[in-house]
C-alpha cells in the first residue's frame, strides 16, 4: 500500500506547487515585463482571500464570491499600479523593494482595520467538501483536487495567452525590448496596468482558494511570498514556464522532504539524530535547492530571453 | 535657635522636592509580544489585557504613574532581543514583560536579567528558565511549558488510551510540550513529528499520520498554526476517525476561525473564562464589555503580569531601586490572580491547578470552552529541583 501513500504525497506536492504557481506567475510576469520587484504581491493574495470571505458572507454563494473577489482584486491591483508603482519603474530595485515593502505594511494594517486582526472563518463550500476516490484505497479531498485542476488550467490558459494571442505577443515584446515596443506605438503604460491587474487577479485567485484551507488573517501573504521568491529564483526570473516548473519542484521537494526526509535519514544516522535533524533539514530543503540552483545556474532553470 | 529653624525648613523643602522628584518618575514597563503578522492576534489579546489591568488599577502601578512601551517581536528571537536592548538602554524601563514564544523568551530573558532588570514573562515557559537557567529577576505569570501537556498526558493515561501520534512545531516549546506529555503518558507513541514553526499546510504530515494509523492524536499548535491544523485535520476526514487531543490549540482565538471543526475537543489548561473566582469574573466581564470579544489565557496571564508588577512596586512603596524588596514581594504572589490564589515555586514558576476543558456549544449558539474537571491540584513543574536559587 505504500506506493499509494507516495502517490498521495505527490498529489500534495502538486497541490502546493500550483498554489505557489498562481502567485509566482503574476510576480514573475510583472518582473519580466516591467522590471519591477513587487514584494507586495503576497498582499494581493491576502486581499483576494479577504474579498472572497466578505463577498461570500454578502452573497451567500461561493461561486459568486469567487467571481466578485477576482474582479475586486484585479481592480485593487490596477489601482496599486496606477497610484503607487508607476513612479517606481525607472528607479532601481532597492527603491522598489523599499516601496513595495511599505505596501505590505499598508495592506496588513488596512485589512486589520477593516476586518479586524482575528482570523476570519472561511470554510470549504459544501459542494466541494468530501473526498474523491481516485483509485481504490486512495481518497483525496475534493477541494484540494479542484485546486490542482484550477492551477493546471490557469497554467494552460497563460501559455495560450502568452504564446498565441496579440496581448501575449505584446507582453513578450515588452519583456524583451520595451523601448522598441513603445516606439512602435503601443501604449506601454496601459499594457503595464493590464498586466499588473491580471497578475494581481492570479494572486487573488490563489488567495481565495487558500482561504478555506489556511488562515485568512493579516500577514497571510508574507509566508507564502518567501516560498514564491524561491520559486522564481529557481525557475528563472521573468519566465512563466520557469515559474511553473519552479513552483512544482518547490512543492514536491517541500512536501516529500517533510514526509520522507526523517525516515530516510534514520536509515543512515541514528534515529534520535534523525529526529532532531530531519524536521530542521526538511524546512531548509527548498532553500538548499535554491542555493544549489544559484550556484550551478544563476540565471535559473528557464531564464526569460531578454534583449537590450 | 534661628539657624535650627532654617535648617528644618530647608530639610522639609528638600524632602518635598525628593517626594516630588519621585512622584514625577513613572514606572516604565516594556511589553514585548507579537503584534504584526499571523501571530498578531495573540499580541492583541495580550495588549488589550494589559490595558484593562491598567484601567482596573486606575492607570497607576504601585501608586505611581505608569508608562508602557509596546514592542513587536514579529515571532523572531533576534527582533525580540533588539527590542529588549532598546527598552533597557533607550527607554530605561524598570520591568520587561510579555513574550509569547519560547525561542524569543530564551533570547530576551537573559538579556533583561543580565542588565539587572526584572523580567515578568506572561506566556512562554521554556524548561531552561525553570531549571538550570533560573534567575532571581525572572518571574512568569503563566506556566512552565511541560505542565499543561503533563496534565493532558495524565488525563489520556487515565483514559487508558494508547497508540498516540504526537505533533508539534519544531522549536523550544514544541519539544517541551511533547516531553511533558510523555512524562505522564505511558502508552505507546507510534509517531512523533515536528513541523516548521509557522507552517501553513499540514497535508503532507496528515497523509503520513493517516498511513501510521494511530488510535489517537495529540498536538500542540498555538495561534494561526492551530487554525490551519484543525481545519485541515477535519477536511482530511480524520476528525470522525481519530480523536484529537491538544494543548494551546483549541482556544478563544482558533474557535471563531474554525467553527465546528473544533467542537467537542479536549484541552488542558490552568485557566478558562468560566473559572469561578471574583478576579476572573471581573476580568472576563470587563474585557468583554470593553473589547467585545472573549479573552484567552494569553490575556489572563498578561493581566496577571501587570498586577504582579503592581504588587511589587506597592510593597517597596514606589522605590524602584529596591530590586531585592520587589523580588521578595513578587515571590509572595500577593495579588488577585485570574486563576485564583497560587504560590510561586523556588524557580519563580507558579504552583497551580490544571483543568480538563472541552469545547461545547451551549444554547446561546457560540462555541466556548468549559471546565470539565481538575486534573492536577497545586502542580509543580518538573525542573524546579535543577534550579540552584535559594530564597
Amino acid at each position: 500500500m505504500s506506493w499509494l501513500l507516495v502517490v498521495e504525497q505527490l498529489l500534495n506536492g502538486l497541490q502546493l506547487g500550483v498554489m505557489l504557481f498562481l502567485v509566482a506567475a503574476g510576480l514573475t510576469l510583472v518582473f519580466g515585463i516591467m522590471n519591477l520587484v513587487n514584494l507586495a504581491h503576497g498582499s494581493l493574495y491576502m486581499v483576494g482571500a479577504y474579498f472572497a470571505v466578505a463577498f461570500r458572507a454578502w452573497t451567500g454563494s461561493f461561486a459568486a464570491a469567487v467571481v466578485l473577489a477576482l474582479l475586486a482584486t484585479l481592480v485593487v491591483g490596477m489601482l496599486v499600479e496606477v497610484i503607487a508603482l508607476r513612479t517606481l519603474y525607472e528607479r532601481d530595485h532597492l527603491d522598489q523593494v523599499l516601496a513595495t515593502f511599505g505596501l505590505i505594511l499598508f495592506f496588513n494594517e488596512a485589512v486589520a482595520i477593516v476586518w479586524g486582526r482575528a482570523a476570519l472563518f472561511a470554510s470549504v463550500p459544501p459542494a466541494l467538501g468530501g473526498f474523491v476516490e481516485l483509485v481504490p484505497g486512495l481518497r483525496y479531498p475534493v477541494y484540494r483536487a479542484v485546486i490542482i485542476l484550477v492551477g493546471l488550467a490557469v497554467a494552460l490558459l497563460l501559455y495560450v495567452v502568452v504564446s498565441h494571442t496579440r496581448l501575449g505577443m505584446l507582453i513578450r515584446a515588452g519583456a524583451s525590448n520595451r523601448t522598441m515596443v513603445a516606439a512602435l506605438g503601443v501604449n506601454i503604460r496601459a499594457l503595464y496596468t493590464v498586466v499588473f491587474g491580471f497578475g494581481a487577479a492570479l494572486a487573488g485567485l490563489g488567495g481565495l482558494m487558500a482561504g478555506p484551507i489556511y488562515t485568512v488573517q493579516p500577514g497571510m501573504g508574507e509566508e507564502l511570498l518567501i516560498e514564491v521568491l524561491v520559486v522564481i529564483v529557481i525557475g528563472g526570473i521573468g519566465s512563466i514556464r520557469g515559474a511553473l516548473v519552479g513552483a512544482i519542484v518547490v512543492g514536491m521537494v517541500d512536501t516529500l522532504g517533510r514526509a520522507y526526509l526523517k525516515p530516510t535519514l534514520a536509515t543512515v544516522i541514528s534515529p534520535t539524530a534523525a529526529d532532531s535533524a530531519g524536521p530542521a533539514l526538511a524546512s531548509m530543503l527548498v532553500y538548499i535547492l535554491m542555493a544549489a540552483v544559484l550556484y550551478f545556474r544563476p540565471q535559473g532553470l528557464f531564464p526569460a530571453v531578454r534583449g537590450r | 535657635m534661628r539657624t535650627v529653624k532654617i535648617t528644618t525648613v530647608l530639610a522639609l523643602v528638600a524632602a518635598l522636592l525628593v517626594v516630588q522628584a519621585r512622584a514625577a518618575e513613572p514606572v516604565k514597563i516594556g511589553f514585548i509580544t507579537s503584534l504584526s503578522g499571523p501571530a498578531g492576534i495573540i499580541g492583541k489579546h495580550m495588549k488589550d489585557s494589559v490595558e484593562l489591568a491598567l484601567d482596573h488599577l486606575g492607570r497607576k502601578v504601585g501608586g505611581l504613574d505608569v508608562e508602557i512601551v509596546y514592542g513587536d517581536d514579529q515571532r523572531k528571537p533576534d527582533v525580540g532581543k533588539q527590542l529588549a536592548d532598546e527598552m533597557l538602554k533607550k527607554h530605561r524601563v524598570h520591568f520587561v514583560s510579555g513574550i509569547i514564544w519560547s525561542n524569543v523568551m530564551l533570547a530576551v530573558a537573559p538579556t533583561v536579567t543580565g542588565a539587572g532588570t526584572i523580567m515578568v514573562g506572561t506566556n512562554a515557559g521554556p524548561h531552561e528558565l525553570a531549571g538550570k537557567m533560573c534567575h532571581e529577576l525572572y518571574f512568569t505569570t503563566s506556566w512552565q511549558n511541560d505542565q499543561t501537556p503533563e496534565a493532558m498526558g495524565k488525563y489520556m493515561q487515565d483514559q487508558g488510551l494508547t497508540d498516540v501520534y504526537a505533533m508539534a512545531p519544531n522549536y523550544a516549546a514544541g519539544k517541551d510540550m511533547i516531553s511533558g506529555f510523555k512524562r505522564y503518558f505511558k502508552g505507546k507513541v507510534v509517531g512523533e513529528v515536528y513541523t516548521k514553526l509557522g507552517q501553513q499546510d499540514y497535508q503532507a504530515e496528515i497523509t503520513q499520520l493517516r498511513a501510521a494509523n494511530p488510535k489517537v492524536v495529540f498536538v500542540f499548535y498555538p495561534g494561526d498554526m492551530g487554525i490551519q491544523f484543525l481545519k485541515q485535520y477535519a477536511q482530511a476526514g480524520l476528525r470522525e476517525q481519530i480523536p484529537l487531543y491538544s494543548v494551546y490549540t483549541v482556544d478563544e482565538i482558533s474557535i471563531p476561525a474554525v467553527g465546528d471543526a473544533a467542537l467537542g475537543n479536549y484541552e488542558t489548561r490552568y485557566w478558562s473564562p468560566d473559572l469561578k473566582n471574583d478576579a476572573n469574573a471581573k476580568y472576563v466581564g470587563d474585557f468583554k464589555k470593553k473589547f467585545g470579544y472573549t479573552p484567552t489565557f494569553y490575556g489572563a496571564q498578561s493581566y496577571d503580569g501587570i498586577l504582579l508588577i503592581d504588587s511589587a512596586v506597592r510593597a517597596v512603596k514606589g522605590d524602584l531601586s529596591n530590586k531585592k524588596g520587589m523580588v521578595a514581594a513578587m515571590r509572595k504572589a500577593d495579588f488577585k490572580s485570574t486563576r485564583g490564589r497560587f504560590a510561586y515555586n523556588v524557580n519563580h514558576h507558579p504552583i497551580q491547578n490544571f483543568y480538563l476543558l472541552r469545547s461545547v456549544k451551549p444554547a446561546s449558539g457560540e462555541i466556548e470552552m468549559q471546565i470539565q474537571k481538575t486534573v492536577f491540584e497545586n502542580h509543580k513543574d518538573a525542573y524546579y529541583q535543577e534550579c540552584p536559587m535559594k530564597w
